[in-house]
């Protein structure tokens, strides 16, 4: 029960900051990726200000080997940069550009981001679906010449 | 408009506020695309609930916060075809990839993980040459 308790108020925490930073206006997110038009710098404070305390819980987690609820912390991340990493971000990065809104935002706008949201979260979400298969393909080594 | 970016660092210190909480309390990395992509997949198993749970906080504390704020409009285009190219694009390319702007941006720059950076540069130059394509040169955003 209290994961669920906390993990309501970490969700709140990022569903407030995205609201009132404004990452949920479309625009806003585009005007940041417009680098040839009226270009918006907002998107880099947000991500500036997230990284401070995110940053100051990593180094803290360094030092424990479980979670304040006694769950354990994440592995150390991976180095690897393989083709999944690179065309998926490829992929998202086309698609965030064309709507101007990430996975967030979308949960965070669902109360007034109207008909367009809802097409756009089940295009999402058909799109989150079938990647376990196209991931699969991905996995496979590419053929030798 | 010329105090946006004081609301965007406020905003991010509560999105880095949230990410901080879930990971030092519940000993996961605040990634919006893992959560709702293990809850869609089925890879959620044993922490389904907290997912939930997590997206439900997402999706209300704006509903609590609307009546006291200055401007709420998403501005989404009404143009179902570039909503649904995006949508599924979005949805595939996070989970192929792994992480979106808040696992990979926030959370794995924030630990100096070499696939956080990686990741962040492909999607935001992906991105700004998408803007430049579709809204410069072919006109449909």
């Amino acid at each position: 029960m209290a994961r669920l308790i906390f993990a309501f108020v970490a969700g709140g925490l990022f569903g407030a900051g995205l609201f009132v930073s404004g990452m949920t206006d479309t625009t806003k997110v585009q005007g940041w990726l417009d680098v040839f038009g009226n270009w918006d710098p907002t998107l880099a404070f947000v991500m500036g200000g997230a990284m401070i305390p995110m940053a100051l819980a990593w180094l803290v987690a360094q030092r424990r080997r479980s979670s304040v609820l006694g769950t354990p912390m994440p592995p150390k991340p991976s180095t690897e940069i393989d083709r999944k990493l690179v065309l998926g971000s490829v992929m998202f990065g086309m698609g965030w550009g064309l709507a101007g809104l990430c996975p967030g935002p979308s949960i965070a706008a669902i109360s007034y981001g109207g008909a367009g949201l809802f097409i756009f979260l089940a295009a999402m979400l058909t799109g989150m679906a079938i990647a376990p298969f196209l991931r699969a393909r991905l996995d496979k080594p590419v053929p030798a010449e | 408009m010329e105090m946006d970016w004081i609301w965007g660092l406020v905003g991010g210190l509560l999105i880095g506020s949230g990410g901080a909480a879930y990971l030092l309390v519940n000993g996961r990395i605040m990634g919006a695309s893992g959560i709702i992509g293990g809850l869609i997949d089925g890879s959620a198993g044993n922490t389904k609930w907290e997912r939930l749970a997590f997206l439900v906080g997402v999706a209300l504390l704006p509903v609590v916060l609307t009546p006291i704020y200055r401007e709420v409009n998403t501005h989404i285009t009404d143009n179902i075809a570039v909503l649904v190219a995006a949508g599924l694009l979005v949805g595939l390319g996070t989970r192929i990839a792994n992480g979106c702007t808040s696992g990979h941006g926030v959370c794995g720059m924030s630990r100096l993980s070499l696939r956080g950076f990686a990741a962040t540069a492909v999607y935001i130059v992906t991105g700004g040459v998408g803007v430049v394509l579709f809204r410069h040169l072919l006109g449909v955003i």
